[in-house]
């Protein structure tokens, strides 16, 4: 380390431009070992997958930044509620009037009842096999978020093997399905968002029980969805339906976990296939607290909300 | 002093981590944040000898490869810093650079750090996103980070000159 601080003494400094120069730039020596350095990394990280042996790099640094990234997280927390105080009557006004519209749209949802009482069922049997399988939530909060710039996302959650995570568990929060566990430390977890490009999905379309799947769009607006793919070329997703999650216990996400529901359906001729947009359920841009999906009764540092709502 | 030194910059390389993670996505427009890590590469190769520079930016770019949420291939921001850095320390004179003269270095590199990882990007056949999308990405990331400049590299730039007397540029 202490050769890259050298510098052949102070008398040399107003010796003339020209040696100032050569000693300002880079050694072209130095630039090419870097790089190659760096594409030594990558190749390694490709070709190693999985079982990459820069694995266990990760996962010290994680360590290392995963409490620091929670502690930034809980100081900035308060500071991210301020703009809500500062809502003025018309906010509040609009606020009431969309409420309104909601409500009547709900109440003509009810007179419906009848009609949709098929699909319900079949909800209804989705989620209690969900409620069968017992799984129980680690209550958890988004403490980093991954930039654009780094083209994934991916966020840090501050539940990590401490709390009962592992990697695999399916992680939702409120509204639906927001991901997958991709690698935990003992105190954070990395989680692989639905909306990454990388991300597939198991999907099953509520109303018909068609299977396919859900790739990520790439994109954290919710109304430029996911794309659904089904398995079955012949039939055709119906608009308004909702995604759920199909899958297993021992696989990366659990079923019958809502992930969003169509907006637009296409049929492609080239492929023969039917391609629809699934606007997620969850609103990525805002994402805080999340639960991570862990099988009931496992041990955790927390509190866990079991499957009937208790906490525990 | 130049252990004095790493420590200093391995700190600000830390710090800066932490803030474009956990604070800035608070503030980020379409999920796209300032690249504080690179900020403070641009700053030492403004003010040290280009080699630390360069190797700062390669460590600092490996940090950002490995630290969660990162989930890329790693290595890819260690060459895009390196670059960056190589660069950055070839604009620098023998004076102490005009305010000018640093906000069109953090621009350049900027544009030149967060391109060389999108190329890379396609090389691996990640599968990201378009070219639209790349360029609105390079764009916005090249306007946050000169929107930073007056904020984080001068103090960065004082420390480093503080910590390296014999390369005082004042």
């Amino acid at each position: 380390m202490g050769a890259f601080g050298g510098h052949d003494g102070r008398e040399r400094r107003w010796t003339g431009l020209d040696k100032l120069e050569s000693r300002n730039r880079a050694p072209r020596s130095l630039l090419v070992a870097l790089v190659l350095a760096s594409v030594t990394l990558v190749t390694l990280d490709v070709s190693g997958g999985a079982s990459s042996p820069l694995e266990p790099a990760r996962r010290a640094v994680g360590e290392a930044f995963g409490p620091a990234e929670s502690a930034a997280a809980a100081a900035v927390r308060p500071f991210t509620s301020v703009p809500a105080w500062f809502r003025s009557k018309g906010d509040l006004a609009d606020e009431v009037r969309d409420l309104e519209a909601s409500n009547a749209d709900l109440r003509s949802q009810v007179e419906l009842a009848g009609f949709d009482r098929n699909r319900l069922e079949q909800y209804d049997g989705l989620t209690t096999a969900a409620a069968d399988l017992g799984s129980a939530l680690v209550p958890a909060r988004v403490v980093a978020v991954g930039s654009r710039q780094s083209q994934s996302f991916t966020v840090t959650i501050d539940a990590g093997s401490a709390a009962g995570v592992g990697p695999d568990m399916t992680v939702v929060n409120n509204d639906g399905l927001v991901g997958r566990v991709l690698r935990v430390t003992r105190s954070t977890a990395t989680v692989l968002l639905i909306v990454d490009p990388d991300s597939t999905v198991g999907g099953r379309v509520g109303s018909s029980m068609e299977i396919g799947f859900v790739n990520g769009s790439g994109s954290l607006r919710q109304e430029a969805g996911l794309d659904l793919r089904l398995v079955d070329d012949a039939t055709v997703p119906a608009r308004d339906d909702t995604v759920v999650t199909w899958g297993s216990t021992s696989g990366p996400y659990e079923p019958g976990v809502p992930i969003g529901r169509i907006t637009e359906v296409y049929s492609s001729l080239r492929e023969a296939s039917q391609r629809a947009v699934v606007e997620p359920f969850v609103d990525f841009s805002s994402l805080d607290v999340v639960g991570v999906m862990v099988p009931s009764g496992s041990t955790s540092d927390r509190a866990l909300v079991e499957a009937d709502g208790t906490l525990r | 002093m130049t252990y004095l030194r790493w420590l200093a910059a391995i700190a600000a390389v830390v710090v800066a981590l932490v803030v474009q993670v956990s604070l800035f996505p608070h503030l980020a427009w379409h999920g796209i944040v300032p690249n504080i890590c690179l900020l403070v590469v641009v700053a030492a190769a403004l003010t040290v000898e280009a080699p630390f520079a360069l190797v700062l930016g390669f460590v600092a770019g490996l940090t950002l490869d490995l630290a969660p949420p990162a989930d890329h291939v790693a290595g890819r921001w260690a060459l895009a810093f390196t670059i960056a850095a190589f660069l950055a320390a070839r604009v620098r004179q023998d004076q102490k650079p005009s305010a000018m003269a640093v906000v069109g270095t953090v621009a350049a590199a900027s544009f030149v750090a967060t391109s060389f990882f999108a190329l890379s990007g396609i090389l691996l056949d990640d599968p990201g996103m378009s070219v639209a999308g790349l360029l609105e990405v390079v764009l916005v990331a090249v306007v946050w980070d000169v929107l930073l400049t007056p904020f984080v590299l001068p103090p960065l730039m004082r420390l480093f000159t503080r910590l390296s007397p014999q390369w005082a540029t004042t």
